[in-house]
């Protein structure tokens, strides 16, 4: 060692001295006296392989094997291995042909290649992992409603198996139950099936397996539509449909007995004493003797209604039926179909007490006749009441809403049609009772709900002619309709409703020519007034008041002509919309021109410009209309000017925008779910993110299990893919890639 | 001449008992409600006007830093409690309720770089400018004990940032390389490096733990797996990104703050386009966190004003700012999703209303109701154009809004020449890109 370092200090030195020279020759200089004192030792220097410092990391440019310099033979290493005897003839073979190879093994791939397919394909592992949670995002995204904290525990009742789970059995009463219970190994929890199956299951094979648990899952099935069935009839609340499902059981029961009879006559003779039984238990109740509740409404109802007569005399024979002696099935019909007819109450054909004729409200039920709805729908509501279902009424609405909306649209917006059917139907009008009175204040949607109720209240006698018609909302719209609906209405339908209007004109004692100018309307009408089917509501239409009420109307309308002024109108708006015809001729360019000489007419042909005409007018079939096609500045600030984005056409968006959502016109429930917040968070408490465990159970467990037996496969796939990708991405980038 | 008078059967208003609620007659049949939808809509504007009106996000500010705050960080366990770093090396712990500092801590010499909270709120750690990484009690010491770190660990180089693993007794730093540490020792456990010189932030991804992602002052966005002994992979954009945040709702997103204005998200699987990128502020992103639900974020700026943008939209719902504030350099949501807090240069921690018209406090069955149905309006009417007028108006310091017409030139410019550009070249020579495919350059494996 100390000779090593001399030469060290020797070597310093020499460079100190070569630096005072020219630096170019520094290099080869020093290289010469490296060689010289190479030469000088006689024995080669030792290379010093030192790491200064513990550290975690090590490059690899500052480690070194030794001796590098030297080159191992494969002679070197095997010598040891010809020597040993431990080591078999086929290896030595081996090794020896190894020996005489000429080829050479691959270059191990370098650093950052090895690391990039490493990379690649943990990239790969990563990514395939998280994608499992794309279910879980997806369904969150689309969720109505997203309760944060997830997973909170319910504050509600727990089942018994959490709260039991914290408990331990202490006397040995207890230690005994439950070295029973588990001994039995039942399921206690929710498992279907118990451990001992589970084993069994096990045991079998798989196709045996699949087989069975398909058979359970058959089973549990049929179970469980059963069940469905069961609840669903249980739940059916209609008594027409208990009936006809108790009348089959009768007879099934009546076919069976007469097999018993037959067979079993002990048993038969039991099931008479139960027949018997039941016989005198009705006996002895009021059931089916029309005084319940029920029967007393519909008692009320019976004077108006023929089903529901019908529906009390079949409760009566209901009750007949089931007092009726099995034995003697014989005169005693006649009898009981008498005494049917005495148990309805005489008051059903009493006249109604009406306190006041003319105000509806006094006549007690209400709900019934809302007649400003046309019939059909009316007796939609019923049903849907019947039904008692919310979203039955929804849905109902919805149909409505888009109804009325359609209505608006089709051709008639109804504000501009309101006037016009005033004038139209006016006949209508006049028959009003004095209700109408307050309504001639200006208030139009009120005004045109009453008196579509007048005129549905106006035809009572017609209701069985005019099935067809009863459609109601279906309006004449023009002159053409008209002609088709001539041919459907009757004669009598026209008449009818004109004949009232007659003779109050002639009670008025204002013949309709007297004045010239009050306003005749034949002259302006072009259809019939149409005859609507009414609900059955008994009409009080008293005489003098509506002589008043016509007079009323003539005089207030005395002075001008509106409908003439409205024609005037009309056809004054149609002109400015039309499009003017543009004459561009030059007279004299081409011609002689000058004081009587008119340009020719091919010139004026081709220089009078026509533009297209406008698209048809909205109201052009409409007679008594007038659809203004202005955009309103005003109004069209509040209005959406394009479809916005996630809608595909207007439809789509009306309809978002038509249903309301507010508890003015929806119940509570409904106002409740409409208005349900996307996010909900629970005051003070903390949000804690997903956690993986409670999210993706089975993915964790079966990743885990499976381990490295696949992994190579994986690994094998996973980069192939990475090289694919790697490759596809350098030819995307290349263009990009700046550097 | 005959009184006639409306009477009406008893039956239908009367209430059986006092205890009934009162019965309001009420017919829902659409014939009788021809206005629903003009009514509905008055209804709509006037909810977007009190909603305008009600805006007022501002609830308190915290002062008592004696420099710049440069990070902030919720206590895990409880909603009332919040720690502060600032660049002096000062810590300070927060009661939020009461709006007072409960403790002061000087943690480090020189900028406290991160804080980071233990998952079980018992410690937290802090690195510094010191090249230490501290580890300190929640509890305060007692009376006349010297505030002292459970535990130090001395590093070699500076650390910048700091985040611990969601379940387990680890914890990442990001400096030098990404390093992930073991509590129980001083050295780390693996360390990350893919031939970048510093790290500006790491963070664990909240809901596959084991994921890690870092931004590199290469201008990269790099990927880890703990599990895996090399990094994933690494996008690499035109700008630095100086922070990023996972979405704690969805796995694969997350979203990184960006020094050209603006934000990233990501989804992990596809990186060479970004899922969606969100504009609005005029400068330097500096900081961005998700809101608990994952369905918002919000972002703190050097141009002085923090937004919040939905987790979907290009755009942001909600600026805030006040004429005091200045570069927010941190911005974390509260983990109840009802507060944003926000620290800045000026030395203050400010708290804000992540729902700018919100009530606080409790509310009635009925407030509740009208509130939701009044959100429902809006929703419902958002497209009209009165409703979306006053609903978007927001009211924005001078200089910002001059910065921000000035970067709308720009981009127009550009827009301008890069046509010009392609209507004088070859066709097919100078491709069409999407403006979410412009920030990338490339997706290094």
């Amino acid at each position: 060692m100390a000779a090593d370092e001399e030469e060290l200090s020797i070597n310093e030195q020499a460079i100190s001295a070569s630096e005072d020279e020219e630096g170019s020759d520094d290099e080869r200089k020093h290289k010469k006296l490296l060689e010289a004192i190479g030469s000088m030792g006689g024995r080669k220097r030792k290379k010093q392989n030192e790491r200064s410092e513990a550290s975690v990391q090590v490059s690899e440019y500052f480690v070194n094997a030794e001796g590098t310099g030297d080159k191992v033979n494969l002679s070197d290493l095997l010598g040891t291995v010809e020597k040993t005897s431990g080591a078999s003839n086929k290896t030595k073979k081996q090794l020896r042909n190894l020996q005489s190879s000429k080829e050479t093994l691959e270059l191990p791939l370098n650093k950052q290649q090895t690391e990039k397919i490493q990379r690649g394909i943990a990239y790969e592992k990563t990514t395939a992992e998280v994608s499992c949670w794309k279910n879980i995002i997806l369904q969150n995204q689309k969720a109505e409603q997203m309760v944060f904290p997830l997973n909170q525990e319910s504050s509600g009742p727990k089942r018994v198996e959490q709260v039991v789970a914290g408990w331990k059995v202490q006397t040995p009463l207890e230690q005994e139950i439950f070295r029973l219970l588990h001994g039995s190994r039942q399921p206690v929890n929710d498992p279907v099936l118990t451990p001992v199956e589970e084993q069994s299951l096990k045991a079998m094979s798989l196709e045996e397996a699949k087989i069975r648990r398909a058979e359970l899952q058959k089973a549990r099935a049929l179970q469980s539509y059963y069940e469905a069935k069961a609840k669903r009839e249980k739940k059916i609340k209609s008594k027409k449909y208990h009936k006809v499902q108790n009348k089959a059981k009768r007879k099934d029961f009546l076919k069976q007995f007469d097999e018993m009879v037959k067979t079993n006559p002990e048993g038969a003779l039991e099931e008479l004493k139960k027949m018997e039984l039941s016989r005198m238990e009705e006996r002895m109740s009021l059931k089916h003797q029309n005084s319940g509740k029920w029967a007393k409404s519909k008692a009320i109802m019976a004077k108006y209604d023929d089903s529901a007569r019908k529906a009390m005399q079949e409760q009566l024979q209901m009750n007949k039926d089931l007092t009726q002696k099995m034995v003697v099935p014989s005169d005693d019909e006649h009898e009981s179909i008498e005494e049917g007819l005495e148990t309805v109450p005489d008051f059903v054909n009493d006249p109604e007490t009406v306190i006041d004729p003319v105000n509806p409200w006094m006549r007690g039920q209400l709900t019934h006749e809302e007649p400003e709805v046309s019939c059909v729908t009316a007796e939609e509501v019923q049903t849907a009441e019947e039904e008692n279902e919310e979203e039955e009424i929804i849905g109902e609405f919805e149909r409505k809403r888009k109804l009325r909306q359609a209505d608006e649209e089709d051709l008639i917006p109804t504000e501009e049609e309101q006037p016009a059917s005033e004038v139209v139907e006016e006949d209508v009008v006049e028959v009003s009772d004095k209700e109408e009175e307050e309504d001639e204040e200006e208030d139009v949607s009120e005004f045109n709900t009453l008196f579509r109720l007048m005129r549905s209240e106006k035809t009572p006698g017609e209701e069985d002619e005019e099935g067809l018609l009863s459609e109601g909302q279906i309006r004449v719209r023009s002159i053409e309709d008209l002609e088709v609906l001539d041919e459907v209405v009757e004669p009598r339908a026209i008449e009818e409703p004109s004949a009232p209007q007659t003779a109050a004109a002639e009670a008025t004692s204002e013949p309709p020519h007297k004045k010239k100018r009050e306003i005749n309307l034949k002259e302006v009408l072009t259809k019939e007034a149409k005859a609507v089917r009414l609900p059955f509501l008994p009409t009080v239409v008293d005489e003098e008041e509506r002589d008043e009420q016509i007079s009323i109307i003539k005089e207030a309308f005395a002075g001008d002509d509106v409908i003439s002024d409205f024609i005037k109108d009309k056809s004054r708006q149609e002109a400015a919309g039309r499009p003017a015809v543009v004459d561009l001729t030059l007279p004299g360019w081409g011609e002689w021109g000058g004081v009587g000489l008119k340009p020719p007419r091919w010139k004026r042909k081709r220089f009078r410009i026509k533009t297209a005409p406008p698209p048809p007018r909205q109201d052009q079939k409409l007679p008594d209309v007038i659809i203004s096609e202005k955009r309103t500045a005003s109004v069209a600030s509040h209005q959406v000017s394009q479809l916005p984005f996630p809608f595909q056409n207007t439809a789509q968006f009306e309809s978002s925008i038509r249903t309301p959502i507010g508890s003015t016109w929806n119940t509570q429930t409904v106002v409740k779910n409409m208005t349900k917040p996307k996010v909900v968070t629970k005051l003070g408490a903390i949000i804690e993110p997903m956690v993986k465990e409670d999210f993706i159970k089975s993915k964790t467990t079966s990743a885990g299990g499976k381990g490295a037996a696949i992994m190579l496969g994986e690994n094998r796939r996973a980069k192939e893919g990475t090289k694919r990708s790697a490759e596809k991405h350098r030819g995307r980038r290349s263009q990009k890639r700046k550097k | 001449m005959k009184v006639k008078v409306l009477c009406r059967n008893p039956d239908d208003y009367v209430r059986e008992t006092t205890r009934d609620i009162q019965r309001v007659p009420r017919n829902y049949d659409p014939t009788l409600h021809p206005f629903e939808v003009p009514r509905e809509y008055t209804r709509a504007l006037n909810a977007t006007k009190l909603e305008r009106v009600f805006a007022k996000p501002f609830v308190a500010s915290l002062d008592g830093h004696r420099d710049g705050i440069s990070c902030i960080t919720k206590h895990a366990k409880s909603l009332s409690t919040i720690i502060s770093g600032a660049c002096d090396g000062e810590v300070k712990v927060w009661n939020l309720p009461r709006q007072e500092c409960l403790r002061t801590v000087q943690a480090h010499e020189g900028f406290v770089r991160g804080i980071c909270s233990r998952f079980c709120g018992t410690s937290f750690f802090t690195v510094g400018d010191d090249k230490t990484i501290k580890q300190w009690n929640w509890e305060a010491p007692g009376y006349g004990v010297r505030e002292e770190p459970i535990n130090t660990i001395l590093g070699k180089a500076v650390f910048t940032g700091i985040d611990h693993h969601q379940r387990e007794g680890t914890f990442v730093t990001c400096g030098q390389t990404v390093d992930i540490w073991d509590e129980q020792r001083s050295s780390p456990i693996r360390s990350f490096s893919w031939g970048v010189d510093s790290f500006s932030c790491v963070r664990y991804n909240p809901v596959e733990t084991e994921l890690l992602a870092s931004c590199a002052s290469d201008r990269s966005v790099v990927l880890y797996d703990t599990r895996e002994s090399a990094p994933l992979r690494k996008v690499i954009m035109q700008l630095r990104s100086n922070t990023l945040c996972w979405n704690p709702m969805e796995a694969y997103y997350f979203t990184c703050a960006n020094e050209d204005y603006n934000l990233y998200t990501y989804d992990i699987r596809h990186l060479d386009v970004p899922v969606t990128v969100h504009m609005d502020h005029v400068s330097a992103v500096l900081d961005v966190d998700y809101s608990p639900t994952g369905r918002e974020f919000v972002s703190a700026s050097f141009d002085k004003t923090i937004r919040i943008f939905p987790k979907d939209k290009g755009h942001s719902r909600e600026v805030y700012h006040t004429k005091r504030m200045q570069h927010v350099i941190c911005v974390r949501w509260s983990a109840d999703n009802k507060y944003v807090l926000s620290g800045s240069d000026e030395m203050n921690i400010r708290l804000w209303k992540a729902n700018a018209s919100e009530k606080l406090g409790l509310l009635s069955a009925r407030e509740k109701a009208a509130t939701h149905y009044n959100k429902k309006l809006i929703e419902k009417f958002q497209h009209h154009p009165q409703v979306r007028r006053i609903a978007r108006h927001r009211h924005l310091p001078g200089d910002i809004l001059k910065q921000k017409r000035e970067l709308r030139e720009m981009r127009e410019a550009r827009r301008r020449k890069e046509q010009n550009v392609r209507k004088h070249s070859k066709p097919g020579s100078v491709p069409l890109l999407t403006e979410k495919e412009k920030h990338v350059v490339a997706v290094v494996e």
